[in-house]
């Protein structure tokens, strides 16, 4: 069986605990405004040419490749000393690995035959049935909240809240560790309307007590421009320190335990 | 830093390095006045030795709390004319020189015209050398396969171990009195050799004491005429304690290091030795003093600190002697490699961490000075709070410490047969060497270029260069294995020249040159009546240097993949390429930059190539016997040598271009590593570590990976993992590349700016234009 990836990234420090490997999947059934990996939205193998004026030659940049379970697999292991000594394991992220679910389901039963940590990041956004059947098989959820209201999901990511909320519902269930992650985008994601109906929602659930708040930055969009795609938050400022705290605060006021980055 | 040490630490940075013919004058004199026919030539070193000891002037800089200079003033750096007489022309590069320069004054100019030319010229040890050297080493030499260490500074890589808290000088003289009475004239057919050096060591020993008598003396003159009541006590309180030590063994915590400063000055003034000297342990051998005293209410840890500061300034003022030409261009800073061993473990394999290495670390973090260089050793047993506690001090930019794996030393020494104690009680000195501290002379003799061999064997023996033929002719390579084999014989062609210029070297070094000093001070010379030039150590050991072994990796890899393998290129037409220097090849070259296995990224394909080229290397020179009756070994560290090495190298199949920079240490070539530090450990700890004398991995990290808590601890398990692998060494810049760009640009802005080098750091703007280039390209780990 062969999955698409585009990436696969070594000491990788900011997704999951200890030293990790990020495994990025291709393809994503959202499109999130402020999404950072625009490469990673289509589901296929993609070519671009590298726009260096300075190169005499121009150079293809081909965006994503096949790969094999195995050949994951023993790409990923290579770097077990360091999982072994710092607590860390393989993060799969993407786009959205639950896209290609058969695929992620065997690495994933692969990597925990061999003792190694999984985590998963993920919009949750997939059917019950390929949820539920993924829960065993990871121990760490990266899950992200970006809003509660519907209408303001299908408008900023494209699709339904809907099932993700349901599956997060199912994963609180689990006992499984799980850490919300919210992307905090000025405008958008950022509104106190918005950050205080996640509170709520949050607190029903009271099993899930990590958040990681995200904050928007700047550097993918040079990314849009590199690809030809459209970049529609232009003129966003990243939030400011002094914002973040603020955010930060109404959740350790609802009890939460909270960081600022990944 | 309380005000005393602010004045004299601005005083240190602020002195540019001048010329002094102070030392170089009274040598003369001496050789000039002391015809001495029928004395040998080791006791003829010692007087000349105590002649300077006794005549230099004594400079004592105010507020000092350690005293000793070996010129007239701070960083006036004396010349060795017995070993490399400087010309006119010299001193005139040396003075103009833009980096790494000494004023010469028009005084000195005249002192050598009138004085020191005419008495050495055709004399020193530099001339004798070119002289003996046959035609092959010195083709092979011009042609930069290989440098010579001993060329213009005398063998020392050595470290002091805890001798002089054991003992004072006037024991010492003492054991080598007995030690002359009690030699076996009747069955010892060496006796009066024996009986000659030990009288010099003897004279040497005498002299250190005169010397600091004579601080002694000014000091108590400097008390008499003070009004100021503090400072009076305070000179008078110095002056006891140089009367004190060497004399004797030290008392107290401020005695010990003015005893280790009186033996630092006396080494560095007997010879220009390479790595200065060091105190090694330090954090080991001041431990029972400050322990003692800070109990019984006559040391306070402010006061402890003060004399620790004031220490690391004296370091600070005395830069490594003037290096000319090929020896400057490996070796092109003003560090002299005096490197501070924090942690470890104890002689009983018992984590030697204590209070003191964290109270040194907090000084090096305050005094932020190029010298000494300072190292932290990490055992398994080491606390993570010592690593942690390294990396916060790394993160703030300066170069230091240095991070070592003790476990590994221990290994590498423990096949070298030391014995356990011994290892336990080593370290690192220099760049990354391993030494037996106190008991072993271990020389670096020379860097050794893997690349430039590489291109003689696709060459055919000759030298692109200079189109002459210095190697062998080995013909075109039919596939991967008979070029590897071609290659290996060529190598060691080459490193045969090489030993067989050292075995040369070593004698002339043994013979004319001997170090009674330093030999007093290296176990076992005393006992065996030996000098530490001719193999009078309790252990000796000469290293030759690799130097590229992550270019000459790639550089095989390419020809396998796309000449042998691949085909995309035939054998003829990659030379064609590489003579045109990649001249409208730029498709070509892309594709052997980026599709183009690359050593660092973990990637079997050409870390097994590091592993064989390793073997062949290892196998040419390891074992191999020394002249001064040790063995040569190997290890992998370039100073700034791989820039020199880099200028006289062609185009290579790699795609790097004609006369740049080669990959430094045991790093991957710069630009090369795409995959992330982790892949760059992998790859590196596919070398065999413990079966060299040390490596050097130099990686970039941009100040961003090390904001939090939980980013540096993940850096602590990177380093941990590293040493899991038994990884000798691997040193951090945290700096981004766009700040080394804005230095660059406005070298005025940044004047404070050290990076890390290769195994030392430097001011930025005192490294040539071409290694700041290449300290720019280092990959930049960044991932935003």
């Amino acid at each position: 069986m062969e999955g698409i990836i585009f990436n696969i990234q070594h000491y990788s420090i900011h997704d999951g605990p200890g030293i990790r490997t990020s495994v990025f999947f291709k393809g994503c059934p959202m499109n999130c405004w402020w999404c950072h990996n625009p490469e990673s939205q289509n589901p296929l193998i993609e070519e671009f040419y590298k726009s260096n004026s300075t190169a005499k030659v121009k150079e293809k940049q081909i965006i994503g490749k096949k790969t094999t379970v195995d050949e994951l697999y023993n790409e990923i292991i290579k770097d077990r000393i360091f999982y072994n000594e710092s607590g860390g394991g393989v993060t799969f992220t993407g786009g959205e690995p639950l896209m290609q679910s058969e695929f992620l389901i065997s690495i994933l039963k692969k990597c925990k035959e061999n003792g190694i940590h999984t985590a998963l990041d993920t919009s949750g956004f997939s059917s019950e049935n390929i949820f539920n059947s993924i829960i065993d098989l990871v121990d760490l959820f990266l899950y992200d909240i970006k809003f509660i209201d519907e209408y303001l999901h299908k408008k900023y990511t494209g699709v339904s809240n809907k099932q993700i909320i349901k599956n997060l519902k199912i994963l609180s269930e689990s006992k499984k560790e799980v850490f919300i992650r919210i992307p905090i985008i000025p405008k958008i994601t950022e509104t106190k309307e918005n950050i205080k109906q996640i509170i709520d929602f949050l607190k029903e659930i009271n099993i899930l007590k990590n958040i990681c708040l995200l904050a928007y930055h700047k550097i993918s969009e040079s990314k849009y421009e590199r690809f030809n795609m459209n970049y529609k938050l232009k003129g966003i400022k990243p939030p400011s320190k002094e914002r973040l705290n603020e955010i930060r605060e109404y959740f350790s006021k609802a009890g939460f335990n909270v960081t600022i980055g990944g | 830093m309380n005000d005393r040490i602010k004045k004299l630490r601005t005083q240190s940075l602020s002195i540019k390095p001048s010329i002094s013919t102070e030392r170089a004058e009274f040598i003369t004199e001496f050789y000039r006045n002391h015809d001495a026919a029928n004395t040998s030539t080791p006791v003829r070193r010692a007087l000349a030795f105590k002649y300077l000891m006794q005549n230099k002037e004594i400079c004592i800089n105010d507020g000092e709390l350690i005293v000793g200079e070996r010129g007239p003033k701070p960083k006036a750096t004396p010349t060795y004319p017995e070993i490399c007489l400087h010309s006119l022309e010299d001193l005139k590069i040396i003075d103009e020189r833009e980096k790494v320069s000494f004023s010469v004054d028009e005084k000195t100019k005249e002192v050598y015209k009138n004085k020191i030319i005419p008495f050495w010229k055709g004399n020193s040890i530099r001339d004798r050398i070119f002289t003996e050297m046959n035609d092959d080493w010195k083709t092979a030499y011009e042609a930069g396969i290989f440098t010579e260490f001993q060329e213009q500074r005398a063998p020392g890589h050595t470290v002091l171990g805890d001798k002089i808290y054991k003992k004072g000088f006037l024991e010492i003289i003492q054991e080598i009195n007995e030690k002359i009475d009690n030699l076996d004239f009747f069955n010892d057919p060496l006796a009066l050799d024996k009986k000659e050096e030990l009288t010099a060591m003897k004279i040497a020993a005498e002299a250190l004491i005169i010397f600091a008598k004579r601080h002694s003396e000014k000091l108590y003159e400097l008390a008499k005429n003070e009004i100021d009541f503090g400072k009076k006590l305070e000179l008078e309180q110095l002056s006891e304690i140089c009367k004190n030590v060497p004399a004797h063994k030290p008392k107290t915590f401020h005695e010990s290091l003015q005893y280790y400063w009186f033996v630092h000055i006396g080494v560095i003034s007997e010879l220009n030795p390479w790595d200065s000297f060091n105190p090694g342990r330090l954090d080991q051998h001041l431990l029972p003093y400050y322990q003692k005293e800070t109990a019984a209410g006559l040391l306070t840890k402010e006061k402890a600190i003060e004399y620790l500061q004031s220490f690391w300034i004296k370091f600070n003022n005395h830069p490594s002697p003037p290096k000319m030409g090929v020896t400057a261009k490996e070796s092109n800073t003003y560090t002299d490699f005096a490197l501070i061993n924090l942690g470890g473990v104890k002689e009983n394999g018992n984590d030697a961490t204590n209070e003191l290495t964290y109270l040194i670390l907090d000084v090096i973090e305050e005094m932020r000075l190029l010298q000494p260089g300072s190292m932290v050793q990490i055992s398994k047993k080491s606390p993570d709070h010592l690593l942690n506690r390294t990396l916060k001090i790394l993160k703030t930019g300066f170069g230091q410490p240095s991070i070592f794996n003790t476990d590994a030393i221990i290994q590498e020494l423990l096949r070298q047969g030391k014995s356990i104690e011994d290892a336990r009680n080593g370290g690192a000195s220099g760049c990354v060497e391993t030494g037996a501290f106190g008991k072993e002379a271990y020389i670096l003799t020379g860097y050794f270029n893997l690349p430039k061999i590489l291109e003689i064997t696709l060459n055919n023996g000759v030298d692109p260069r200079t189109q002459k033929n210095i190697g062998l002719e080995t013909k075109q390579a039919k596939s991967f294995e008979e070029l590897l084999d071609f290659f290996k014989k060529q190598l060691n062609y080459f490193a045969d020249i090489k030993i067989s210029g050292n075995n040369v070297i070593e004698r002339i070094y043994g013979k004319y040159l001997p170090v009674p000093f330093l030999s007093i001070l290296i176990d076992d010379c005393i006992k065996n009546g030996k000098d530490y030039n001719c193999g009078g150590a309790k252990y000796n050991t000469s290293y030759i240097q690799g130097v590229g072994i992550g270019s000459v990796s790639d550089e095989l890899a390419a020809l396998k993949f796309h000449v042998f393998e691949n085909k995309k290129i035939s054998y003829d037409e990659m030379m064609k390429v590489l003579k045109s220097n990649f001249e409208n090849f730029d498709e070509l070259r892309l594709d052997l930059l980026n599709n183009t296995p690359k050593y660092g990224n973990d990637d079997d394909y050409v870390d097994e190539i590091t592993k064989k080229v390793f073997d062949i290397f290892y196998n040419a020179i390891n074992g191999r016997p020394t002249s001064r009756g040790g063995k040569f070994r190997i290890n992998l560290l370039p100073t700034t040598c791989h820039i020199y090495f880099g200028s006289v190298t062609g185009a290579m199949p790699d795609g790097r271009k004609a006369f740049t920079p080669l990959s430094e240490g045991i790093s991957p070539v710069q630009g090369a590593d795409t995959n992330g530090p982790t892949s760059v450990i992998k790859s590196a700890s596919k070398i065999d570590h413990l079966k060299t004398g040390g490596t050097l991995l130099n990686q970039k990290f941009s100040p961003q990976l090390l904001k939090t808590e939980s980013e540096l601890n993940k850096l602590l398990h990177l380093i941990r993992s590293y040493f899991k692998m038994d990884g000798h060494h691997i040193q951090f810049n945290v700096i981004t590349a766009d700040t080394l760009r804005k230095a660059k640009k406005n070298p005025e802005q940044h004047k404070n700016l050290i990076v890390r080098v290769a195994g030392y750091s430097d001011y930025f703007n005192d490294l040539t234009k071409d290694l700041q280039d290449e300290i720019i390209r280092r990959t930049e780990h960044s991932d935003l």
